[in-house]
């Protein structure tokens, strides 16, 4: 379901995905935006963290999987034998529904992927760490007390900080898996402004349970279930006018 | 109301047994222990601990025996720990989860129960014939070093599993390699978990007699071990002969006590340095 004609970052031809014999998605075509943030609504266990997960092969590491199908970043596939996966994840950035930051700094937090990437030089680190975290809106918040433990933040504090950890290897795209869900509704607010300002640089795929975050923060969405791509469209024409009868029974919350 | 009584009173008996167990197990313990201390007290002084034997082994100290006990413990060490080690994280890390592994895990674990008596037949065959490396502090070590190993591997890949994944995760989806994200952000939280472990088990083999009764333990020896392949002394054998097999056994009633309480001390010493290793860790990482 090809939607508008703008630049694809990310595009989905005939995606199947299966647990050993299970099939998890079947036959997903979605298309995401440069610029855009696109989000994936969907019942539990309809397959939408599954999609997302295979955007940066995180599915890899997962035994007894399978992908079909192809996944295309900037018109490459990312299965090809030529491309290095973990510099696909590098550019591929994700952020986990539990906020998981290391029992570490928080600057050696947001210097981890850095200094795996070989980056030594202190002075330019500082400048990297303070750079994220002025970007994901928690420098005010934390300067004084880089060197604490990232565990000392809040739960809201620890999301952002892995966004900001996500955004100091630079990467183009970002993606979301449910980021709010295991944060309060004040530190969701800041979350959603985050994605709203990191959409100017980056290509934003968001997956959420909560409806009403994909109206507030995306330009397009996708719905499934079962593991089907439902519909696909501009995220108003979704929630105002959409094309099928499950989509609007879902959004108006007949069921789910 | 009625049940509410009778559910305090099922509580209430519940908290009884489980505190009567535990009194039970520490008297017993501190008893067993009072009873050495008291005994083996007497016999300890500064020549006990640094002479050799003297008089057949009726006067003297004991020094060959801890010196022998140290030397086999630390080939124990240098043998399990880093295999031990590099085992649990290939088997925990890289090994694909499947009817194989499970079935390695579980002789793992099984070797852990195999009789020591067994290890220490093993040894003979395996070090001291097949290898020939004789009746020797090496043979000894290496034996008792097999019989550590799955202690050790076990101990580390619990250690490795409480390292929640979300770490590892975390790193590879930063573009860590598999490696990168195991060596930098599970293993430093591992590490205690492991060294603990490892250590008790090493505290375990030292106290052990039956895998160096006949792989390279000596009934007396005039000499300290000058190389890997001499035989020595250790305390759980010296216990063994002062307490069993001397010809003036009352004589030498003193002695034994003694040894056993350096021993005890010995292993206690270990256990407690394993502890004070994983406390250190854990706060430096805070």
């Amino acid at each position: 379901m090809n939607v508008e004609t703008g630049i694809a970052k990310i595009e989905t031809r005939d995606l199947d995905f299966y647990y050993g014999p299970t099939r998890a998605l079947k036959r997903v075509n979605v298309s995401c935006y440069k610029n855009r943030v696109t989000a994936i609504i969907g019942p539990s266990g309809c397959g939408k963290s599954t999609f997302i997960r295979t955007l940066n092969r995180m599915n890899d590491v997962i035994p007894g999987t399978r992908t079909e199908g192809k996944i295309l970043i900037d018109g490459h596939d990312i299965h090809a034998s030529d491309v290095d996966v973990v510099e696909l994840r590098r550019r591929v950035g994700m952020v986990f529904q539990k906020p998981n930051p290391f029992p570490k700094s928080i600057f050696d937090n947001i210097a981890y992927g850095l200094r795996i990437n070989g980056l030594r030089d202190r002075r330019k680190l500082e400048e990297v760490v303070e750079k994220s975290l002025r970007r994901s809106a928690l420098w005010d918040e934390v300067k004084d007390r880089l060197d604490e433990n990232a565990f000392s933040l809040s739960g809201g504090q620890q999301q952002r900080l892995c966004i900001a950890r996500a955004l100091a290897v630079e990467p183009d795209v970002i993606l979301f898996d449910e980021p709010c869900s295991a944060i309060d509704p004040i530190a969701t607010a800041k979350v959603e402004d985050l994605i709203e300002t990191l959409k100017k640089s980056y290509t934003v795929v968001i997956v959420t349970h909560n409806m009403q975050q994909a109206a507030r923060v995306s330009d397009y969405t996708a719905f499934m279930m079962l593991g089907e791509l439902v519909e696909f469209d501009v995220t108003e024409k979704i929630f105002t006018n959409p094309a099928n009868k499950l989509t609007e029974d879902y959004i108006t919350g007949r069921f789910g | 109301m009625k049940q509410a009584t009778q559910k305090k009173i099922a509580q209430f008996l519940g908290f009884f047994l489980l505190r009567a167990c535990l009194t039970i197990v520490l008297a017993v313990l501190l008893l067993f222990l009072y009873d050495i201390g008291r005994k083996g007290g007497g016999a300890i002084s500064w020549e006990f601990l640094t002479q050799a034997p003297r008089k057949g082994m009726t006067q003297g100290g004991i020094f060959p025996a801890i010196f022998g006990t140290f030397l086999v413990t630390l080939i124990t060490a240098i043998l399990a720990v880093p295999l031990g080690m590099c085992a649990a994280i290939y088997l925990n890390e890289y090994a694909r989860q499947g009817r194989l592994t499970r079935l390695i895990r579980l002789s793992i674990r099984n070797l852990s129960g195999v009789p020591s008596i067994v290890y220490g037949l093993f040894g003979v065959i395996l070090f001291v014939n097949i290898m020939h490396f004789g009746t020797s502090v090496l043979s000894a070590g290496l034996t008792l070093g097999l019989m550590t190993l799955p202690w050790t591997i076990t101990a580390s890949e619990e250690a490795l599993k409480t390292v929640p994944n979300s770490y590892r995760e975390g790193a590879l989806a930063l573009g860590a390699t598999k490696w990168q994200s195991i060596r930098t952000n599970v293993l430093p939280y591992a590490v205690p978990g492991m060294l603990t472990g490892t250590v008790l088990g090493l505290a375990r083999a030292a106290g052990e007699t039956a895998p160096i009764l006949f792989t390279g333990a000596a009934f007396f020896l005039p000499y300290l071990p000058k190389s890997l392949g001499d035989q020595f002394m250790a305390l759980p054998y010296h216990l063994y002969i002062m307490a069993t097999q001397h010809h003036q056994i009352e004589q030498v009633r003193p002695i034994a006590y003694g040894t056993a309480l350096v021993l005890i001390v010995l292993v206690l010493g270990m256990n407690m340095t394993a502890v004070v290793i994983r406390y250190r860790l854990r706060r430096k990482r805070r």
